[in-house]
């Protein structure tokens, strides 16, 4: 007979090894709770104010309104979706709102089945937000809603560009090269970029292809995964040689996009470097970095002409912001969107500059700034707005891209580098 | 020394045997043992097939398709996925840097560690002070060490700047940004952060090397040098395998430093197997060709631990690993 003694050691050895099962299945709960509210998680990249606690204060605002609706809110940093979201929409347990870029990336979500389609549960508002809505939509489903377009676009230090002598902001690849020039003979890094992070490198790819290439050519050879146009390698060639110019800062190839005082965001918000191709978000990531007021030191200009192009020169590389919907809750998701779509919130996110572009027209009436009018005019004015490369593209063919455009700048490849990795990609 | 130790293990048993208690009881101990084994094993069994035993077989499946990690697995390509990662230039890169920082902290941090533990090892003063700050970067988790070096070493940044003042200004370097200098930035932040750790591992060691023969060389007339160089590092032995086998498995799987603070790059410059991985596997949604380079990483260090434990760590391990209990 078994003594208490080793008695009492089984019970409790069996104790923990039902404890540590029962945590094992504890983690699969999901949202509904006993006394009927529902709760939603909400998966944001506005890590820092003031669009932190405008997402929070929306939260708040909604739950007030809706006692059985509970919201989870989880803001992540922006470079951690690329790897967090595979992941969670591959569980079973992926967030029921979460933040997305559209396009090819969407259309690679959506294959996971658990991207929700929405098209019915937003059909009486989604018109409120004319054309920016599209890009959330494969083969006419709708699975997102944008809440800001984005274009990019030079920001720029007035201040700066006036200590160097710089009178007037470039309109031609020639007078970005003279302004360049006249920042580094004042001793003033010209342009700041985020090498690491891959992506701010190919936005000059990008670019350089939207001049150079007619839209037809542009949209076909992104439909097709298939840059092997001239007008591709004529970018390539581009790029080669405007970084021939030696136009960054020092070290830019380990340099991070948004994320503190030493990034290239944060070059430019200190006073460090003059210019930088950004977003038009990048506004408030900057002023997130300093506590200097920047409302009177930036300015902003689109990327310049580029003589010979087949490009319109008012076309823009850009793209938008919005929120997908997972199948649990689509339906509570799609409200909440329809909440978050409301003028009141659109306004609140123009007016912390947070939003340049607004997808409610209504908004825009709330832009006072005159830079950020000039952000949204020339939107507006635009003959097209090509989604970034590598949110257009399907995720790994767009991942290649970046990738060999970051090896560009790290003085690896030929002008027709970029175009081979997206064919081997494919 | 082993040796001794397993022949006491022989004598051990043969004890119990002798003294075995009659059928009944023998029987039901055994039942007990049995019952005692299963339920101490069981939950780490559970969790180690759950957690590890499973996700490899998934992997090694996973590893045979074209898939983007959603949907079904359809697109079966056989062994097509494992051609093209070692056929990869930027992935036989990425064995190269994880093989430099093996043969670099096998020759920087083994003898730099011994030296500086038998330093600590001495009677000097603020010892216990001067032993927990060299184990403190140990004690930062490797995302903290990233961060910290990666603000430290920013262009302009404070080592830059520490340089210039110091009037070695014509050292500063592009320390990520550079594709020549950026494995040997990381390899010292490595070495910063683990030195600790093989301090720590040797100054136990050398507790073991009893004062007496030390004592007895002196009286023989050993140098100080001779002393340590052929007793004390040889007695440290069994140390220095188990450092060398952790330090090795450690660089085969080095990532959270190289993914915070270069993402892999400049152009792939500083990228290892792991980080190799996840940048296929998470940020071009290429499972399938990532679980392949995950199994790659994972035959890499097995059939190093097996080849290790059988040929150097065998005389360490007898009577534990391979030795018959019963």
């Amino acid at each position: 007979m078994m003594n208490t003694r080793t008695m009492r050691k089984y019970v409790a050895v069996g104790a923990a090894a039902a404890m540590s099962l029962a945590a094992l299945t504890a983690c699969s709960s999901n949202g509904e709770s006993a006394d009927g509210t529902t709760t939603l998680t909400f998966w944001h990249n506005g890590t820092a104010d003031p669009i932190l606690s405008i997402w929070q204060d929306a939260v708040d605002e909604y739950e007030a309104q809706n006692e059985n609706i509970t919201i989870d809110v989880v803001p992540i940093q922006n470079e951690d979706f690329a790897t967090k979201i595979p992941l969670a929409l591959s569980s079973d347990n992926p967030p029921d709102i979460y933040f997305n870029q559209g396009g090819g990336l969407l259309a690679t979500q959506v294959q996971s089945g658990q991207v929700a389609d929405i098209t019915e549960l937003t059909s009486d508002w989604i018109g409120d937000l004319g054309a920016a809505a599209g890009n959330w939509s494969v083969d006419g489903v709708q699975y997102g809603i944008p809440y800001a377009s984005q274009v990019v676009g030079f920001w720029y230090r007035t201040d700066l560009f006036e200590e160097a002598g710089i009178t007037a902001t470039p309109t031609t690849l020639a007078e970005l090269s003279a302004a360049v020039d006249k920042l580094k003979a004042a001793g003033i890094a010209p342009i700041a970029v985020g090498g690491k992070d891959r992506w701010p490198d190919a936005f000059y790819y990008n670019t350089f292809a939207v001049r150079e290439c007619g839209e037809d050519v542009l949209k076909q050879g992104l439909a097709d995964a298939d840059l092997s146009d001239p007008c591709f390698t004529r970018a390539g060639q581009a790029v080669i040689d405007f970084i021939a110019t030696e136009p960054f800062q020092d070290g830019f190839n380990g340099t991070p996009a948004q994320q503190g005082a030493g990034s290239s965001a944060g070059l430019v918000a200190n006073g460090e470097a003059a210019m930088e191709l950004q977003g038009t978000w990048d506004k408030s990531v900057m002023q997130g970095l300093t506590d200097t007021d920047l409302n009177p030191l930036l300015g902003w200009f689109p990327f310049p002409a580029v003589e010979g192009g087949a490009g319109d020169p008012s076309a823009t590389l850009g793209g938008g912001d919005g929120f997908s919907c997972t199948q649990e809750h689509a339906a509570e998701c799609a409200d909440f969107l329809e909440f978050l779509s409301s003028d009141e919130i659109q306004t609140k996110l123009v007016e912390s500059q947070v939003v340049a572009i607004p997808v409610k027209e209504a908004a825009s009436a709330a832009i006072t700034d005159p830079v950020i009018k000039s952000v949204y005019d020339f939107n507006s004015e635009a003959a097209y707005v090509q989604t970034y490369f590598d949110i257009a593209l399907p995720t790994g063919v767009g991942s290649a891209l970046n990738d060999a455009v970051a090896n560009l700048f790290a003085g690896q490849g030929t002008a027709e580098s970029v175009a081979e990795a997206v064919a081997a990609a494919k | 020394m082993s040796t001794s130790s397993a022949a006491v293990a022989t004598s051990v048993t043969a004890a119990a045997g002798a003294a075995a208690p009659p059928r009944s009881t023998r029987r039901r101990s055994k039942l007990r043992k049995r019952l005692e084994l299963a339920l101490l094993l069981g939950p780490a069994s559970i969790l180690f097939v759950g957690f590890v035993f499973m996700p490899l077989i998934a992997a090694a499946y996973y590893s045979l398709f074209d898939w983007n990690g959603f949907g079904p697995l359809t697109d079966f390509v056989g062994i097509d996925n494992y051609t093209r990662a070692l056929g990869d230039p930027l992935f036989q890169g990425a064995i190269g840097h994880n093989l430099f920082i093996v043969v670099a902290s096998l020759i920087v941090q083994l003898p730099l560690s011994i030296a500086l533990a038998l330093l600590l090892n001495g009677k000097i003063r603020g010892r216990t002070g001067l032993r927990l700050l060299v184990f403190t970067p140990y004690v930062l988790s490797e995302a903290v060490t990233a961060v910290i070096w990666l603000s430290l070493l920013q262009p302009h940044g404070v080592v830059d700047g520490l340089l210039e003042n110091a009037g070695l200004g014509g050292l500063v370097q592009l320390w990520l940004a550079d594709q020549n200098v950026v494995m040997f930035t990381l390899f010292a932040v490595v070495t910063w952060k683990y030195i600790g750790f093989g301090i720590i591992l040797f100054l136990a060691g050398l507790q073991g090397v009893p004062e007496e023969l030390r004592e007895a060389a002196a009286i023989d007339g050993a140098s100080p040098w001779q002393t340590t160089r052929l007793i004390v590092v040889p007695l440290l032995g069994p140390t220095i395998r188990i450092w060398i086998f952790l330090s090795i498995i450690g660089s085969l799987q080095l990532f959270d430093l190289v993914w915070i603070m270069t993402l892999g790059g400049p152009a792939g410059a500083s990228t290892t197997m792991a980080s190799y991985l996840i940048d296929r596997g998470f940020r071009r949604y290429e499972f399938g060709f990532g679980s392949a380079v995950a199994i790659i990483l994972f035959i890499f260090c097995f059939v190093f631990a097996l080849v290790y434990q059988r040929f150097a760590l065998r005389r360490d391990t007898q009577g534990a690993l391979t030795g018959r209990v019963e």
